[in-house]
């Protein structure tokens, strides 16, 4: 079978023998409803309650929503409205420290002996999907009637560059990943569970293959380091050989793919009771001073980690939100470390000017390096004219928003921006 | 700390540029230079001089006259320049040369938009139109040390007086009469090959450009050995076969588009009633271009028929 190939693109892995270390407790923590796609959750304490470590603050909504709990304790200084990490608003509570950080005395672990208590636990355990694209995981793992599920892929790739958090997971919480592949085995029970590591994280895969050594249905699969290996679409195909066909879900095709360290929290929860309130955050890029992996509460502003990492270099002009490829440029350093934060970047001035665009001189790299075979010099040329019929017939709707297209682009034409605009104009043509 | 850049991902793009591609091109091509000068003798410079140095002036006052962006330095003239240059006999006048350049640039190039929206190849287009103009001029081989007047290996074929032909070992190393840039074969593969590890080209629209014109002049004609060194296929086939806006995008559409080329070379060789094909060839594949990409579109992965 051809494998989907990719991109050498540069690693940066520099932090990855890095040991997270716990910033100090921030004074004040900006706590988003809305850090998961689907319904916001809904606040349930109000301005002046105390809050302790752990205990829950806004409830899930509905079966695609994930509750949110406090990260520090203290008193709930605000619920308003305020800017995320996406550029959006969303409604945000703020708690003010009380400098005793007290544990929630309600935190035990839950029980769990059915499939059912399993996808309860998992829900209430407040994970979404670490890897970036923040779906809770709960919705993910209940199965439609029916469903004939053969794979569940756990995603250790981490094929963007600089991130190493999903590394460190795998290395300091193997136990964790571990289990918590256990328990989707036993509660879900496909026929096999397979962890998908790029070779150039060799321990980890060393650490992971001596627990599954002997456990039958439980694998470790080496993955050449190349962007984008950890795509959920390419992970599927270049391990099981399975083609997601366009419209379709994962599950159709019998595969779920969860990301490891979305794995360890809910693995964690299960067995102490711990949810969601912190986490692992690489924080790297030619304008931080000393890059390193840190463990900050969900909810502090992105300041605080960069001054804990040494600060920032004068000449710092981008600040981005996950990794180079398909991180998020963030207009300031104020905006709250999020449930799906695996890294912050900041780039010196010399990296965060976007380059100069010159014409498209027709070569060819983007379509050949497409992981998905699509034609972004076409696509572009079909959204200029704003030819619906075209873009659909080259089907942007299919484009993984990898961004391999703009990387390649000798004339640095902003390609994956194109598709993205490309993809919303025929969605709202079709309403 | 408030005033960040925000831009689109990703945020880090490949050092690969289009001036480091052309640069690429332009390296390529210097041993064909320091062949045509070692062949030709300094004419063969100061032709080429006068091209790159004319093609350059003819960009920069047609954006300045337009008030356009000045792209003089992405080095695209300066390819389109040599490429001309190579396209022409050592003793072409030199205001017949500079007029050839104004048909590129302006003509073939800015007229349609600049670079990379041109539909045919300016260097290719502008030979064409020379050869028309000043037939005489561009069809005037000399052969130096002697600086006799000599036909080329492809018009002795041609007149059928195959026991005049140079040895094939002239071919190669190009010390036979020409175009000043196409004669060494052995210059010009060392630069196809330098383009092939740099990945600027890919190898489907030369080697099977190569390959067909081969075949069907080993199966219809005679000396295909001939065919393969004695024209402008070689210099063809990895320097204007492989021009990015002129030529299909995919690979597939590329294999089409070699073997085309090496169809109506052959044709036009040995039917036609001129005795060299190549710059013809390449410019009739540039038209056909457009429908070439409409039906290699690629295949999505998972993509479904409508």
């Amino acid at each position: 079978m051809k494998k989907i190939n990719g991109l050498p693109v540069p690693h940066f892995k520099n932090t990855a023998g890095y040991m997270p270390e716990p910033i100090p407790t921030p004074s004040e923590v900006r706590l988003p409803m809305k850090m998961h796609s689907g319904k916001p959750a809904n606040p349930v304490v109000k301005v002046g309650d105390e809050v302790k470590i752990g205990q829950l603050i806004a409830e899930a909504v509905g079966a695609v929503s994930s509750p949110v709990h406090a990260s520090i304790s203290g008193k709930i200084k605000a619920i308003d409205t305020n800017d995320i990490i996406t550029g959006q608003k969303s409604m945000s509570i703020v708690i003010a420290s009380d400098d005793i950080q007290t544990v929630y005395d309600g935190i035990t672990p839950p029980t769990v002996t059915n499939t059912e208590e399993f996808i309860t636990a998992v829900g209430d355990s407040g994970v979404v999907g670490l890897g970036g694209a923040g779906y809770p995981t709960a919705p993910k793992l209940t199965l439609k009637e029916g469903t004939n599920l053969d794979y569940i892929l756990i995603n250790g790739a981490e094929c963007e560059p600089y991130i190493t958090s999903d590394t460190r997971t795998m290395v300091d919480q193997t136990e964790y990943v571990f289990q918590g592949a256990q328990m989707l085995k036993e509660y879900l029970g496909p026929k096999d569970i397979i962890i998908g590591i790029e070779n150039n994280k060799p321990e980890a895969i060393k650490k992971l293959r001596a627990l599954c050594q002997g456990i039958a249905g439980i694998s470790v699969h080496e993955l050449p380091s190349l962007y984008p290996q950890g795509e959920r679409k390419v992970l599927v195909y270049n391990i099981t050989g399975r083609i997601v066909p366009e419209g379709a879900r994962l599950t159709d095709v019998g595969c779920i793919v969860v990301n490891c360290t979305t794995v360890a929290v809910f693995a964690e929860y299960i067995k102490t009771g711990k949810p969601l309130i912190s986490r692992c955050v690489t924080v790297d890029g030619s304008a931080v001073k000393s890059p390193k992996n840190v463990i900050a509460p969900i909810g502090t502003p992105f300041r605080e980690l960069f001054d804990f990492c040494g600060g920032l270099k004068d000449n710092v002009k981008k600040i981005i939100h996950g990794g180079p490829m398909m991180g998020k440029a963030v207009p300031n350093a104020d905006v709250p470390v999020e449930k799906i934060t695996n890294a912050i970047l900041a780039l010196s001035e010399k990296d965060a000017i976007p380059p100069r665009v010159s014409p498209c001189i027709k070569c060819g790299r983007c379509i050949a390096k497409c992981p998905v075979n699509l034609m972004p010099s076409y696509i572009e040329e079909a959204y200029e004219l704003k030819k619906l019929d075209l873009l659909k017939e080259y089907k942007v709707n299919m484009c993984l928003e990898c961004a391999c297209c703009s990387y390649l682009c000798p004339a640095k034409r902003p390609l994956a921006q194109v598709m993205t605009l490309a993809k919303k104009m025929l969605w709202e043509a079709k309403k | 700390m408030n005033n960040m850049t925000v831009s689109f991902s990703p945020h880090i793009r490949d050092k690969i540029t289009t001036n480091r591609i052309m640069i690429d091109v332009l390296i390529a091509l210097f041993p064909a230079f320091i062949a045509s000068v070692w062949i030709f003798g300094p004419r063969a410079a100061l032709i080429t001089c006068v091209c790159v140095i004319s093609c350059v002036v003819f960009e920069w006052v047609y954006q300045k006259l337009l008030k356009k962006p000045v792209t003089v330095n992405d080095y695209s003239a300066c390819v389109t320049g040599v490429l001309l240059a190579y396209n022409l006999p050592v003793g072409i006048p030199i205001w017949q040369a500079i007029f050839g350049c104004a048909i590129a640039i302006v003509l073939v190039k800015q007229l349609f938009g600049g670079i990379g929206k041109n539909f045919a190849n300016p260097a290719l287009t502008a030979r064409v139109v020379m050869f028309l103009a000043f037939s005489t001029t561009m069809t005037t081989w000399v052969q130096l040390p002697d600086a006799v007047s000599a036909a080329t290996p492809l018009m002795l074929m041609a007149r059928g007086e195959l026991e005049s032909l140079p040895p094939l070992w002239n071919m190669i190393v190009g010390t036979r009469g020409g175009c000043l840039g196409e004669t060494s074969s052995i210059a010009l593969l060392i630069g196809g090959l330098y383009l092939l590890i740099r990945r600027v080209i890919t190898w489907h629209a030369p080697v099977t450009f190569i390959a067909t014109t081969f075949i069907l002049s080993a199966i219809f004609g005679t000396a295909p050995m001939y065919h393969l060194f004695g024209g402008g296929l070689i210099l063809g086939a990895f320097f204007m076969a492989t021009d990015y806006p002129t030529t299909p995008q995919t690979n597939k559409g590329r294999i089409i588009f070699g073997i085309g080329c090496g169809i109506f070379t052959v044709i036009i060789r040995l039917y036609g009633n001129y005795p060299e094909g190549v710059s013809f060839a390449i410019l009739f594949m540039n038209m056909l271009v457009p429908y070439i990409n409409k039906f290699t579109l690629t295949k999505p992965l998972g993509g479904l028929k409508k």
